[in-house]
C-alpha cells in the first residue's frame, strides 16, 4: 500500500468544531476526485465519529482530538479518529444499531451504524480509560479522466 | 443556522438551514420545542428543502419531536427532503413511520 499524500488535525473536543472537522478532511480528501456522493458520505462518517468523541469520549470535559488521514495510490482514503477518553467497555455492544448510553441528548444510536453504511469498513480499538481509535476506509471509483 | 419557525393556522412550520449535527441540533430542538410548548400546534413540519448535510443527530431531531407530538396526539410531517438525505433516512428506519415526504404533498384538512 503506497501513501500517496497524509495530513494530521488535532483540536479540542468543542461541539462547534464538528463542522471542522469533516469540513477539514474533506477538503483533504478532494484533490483525489470523488464523487459528491462520496464526499458527503465521508463527511458523514466522520461527523459520527468526531461527535462520538465530543459526546461521550470527552462527556462532561474537554479533550484532545486527534485525525490521521492517508491517501493511497489505489484510490483509498484512510481516516484515523483519535481520542484519549473513557474507552468503550464492550464495543461490539457499542456498535449495535440503537445502542446508546445518551438517551436524553437524543442520540439516536445510529452513529456506528452510519459509520458501517457510509464507509466500506470500520474498524475500532479502545480501552478502558485510555481511549478509543476508529479506523475508516473508503475506495473511491476511478473517472475518466478529463480530456 | 437558526431554524426559521412559523405559525401557520394550526401547523408548526420549522424551516431548517444548512448543516444538522450534534452542535446545531441542540438549538434547533431548544427553539422547536420553545415554539411547541408556547403554541400547541396539531402539526409540526419540519422542511428540509435547505438542509445541505446531515448526520444521525438530525435523526434524533427527528424522532424526539415525533415522540413529543405522538404523546400529544398531534403529528410530525417531515418534507422536501434531498436525494442527498436520503440514504440517512432509510437507514434510521424512519421510513416506516411514513412521516418523509420527498416533496411536501398537499396537508389533507379532512
Amino acid at each position: 500500500m503506497t501513501i500517496r499524500n497524509e495530513m494530521n488535525l488535532s483540536f479540542e473536543s468543542r461541539s462547534c468544531n464538528e463542522g471542522f472537522a469533516r469540513s477539514a478532511v474533506g477538503a483533504f480528501v478532494a484533490q483525489m476526485d470523488p464523487t459528491v456522493g462520496e464526499l458527503n458520505e465521508l463527511r458523514t462518517a466522520v461527523s459520527e465519529a468526531v461527535t462520538n468523541c465530543v459526546v461521550h469520549a470527552y462527556r462532561n470535559t474537554i479533550g484532545i482530538i486527534r485525525i490521521n488521514v492517508k491517501l493511497t495510490a489505489d484510490n483509498t482514503v484512510i481516516v484515523r479518529i483519535h481520542d484519549s477518553g473513557v474507552g468503550i467497555e464492550d464495543i461490539r455492544q457499542a456498535m449495535e444499531p440503537l445502542y446508546t448510553t445518551a438517551p436524553a441528548e437524543e442520540r439516536a444510536g445510529l452513529g456506528f451504524a452510519v459509520m458501517q453504511s457510509f464507509a466500506d469498513s470500520v474498524h475500532v480499538r479502545s480501552k478502558p480509560l485510555k481511549g478509543t481509535t476508529v479506523t475508516l476506509r473508503k475506495t473511491f471509483s476511478r473517472r475518466l479522466s478529463h480530456g | 443556522m437558526n431554524p426559521n419557525i412559523s405559525m401557520e393556522e394550526d401547523t408548526l412550520k420549522v424551516q431548517l438551514y444548512g448543516e444538522i449535527d450534534h452542535h446545531a441540533a441542540k438549538n434547533i430542538r431548544e427553539m422547536t420545542d420553545t415554539f411547541i410548548q408556547q403554541n400547541h400546534p396539531r402539526q409540526v413540519k419540519l422542511d428540509f428543502s435547505h438542509v445541505s448535510f446531515m448526520d444521525s443527530s438530525g435523526i434524533g431531531l427527528i424522532m424526539g419531536r415525533y415522540r413529543m407530538m405522538s404523546l400529544c396526539g398531534g403529528t410530525l410531517r417531515v418534507v422536501n427532503v434531498p436525494e442527498s438525505l436520503r440514504k440517512m433516512m432509510t437507514l434510521s428506519g424512519l421510513d416506516a413511520l411514513q412521516i418523509i415526504e420527498r416533496r411536501e404533498l398537499p396537508y389533507d384538512h379532512s
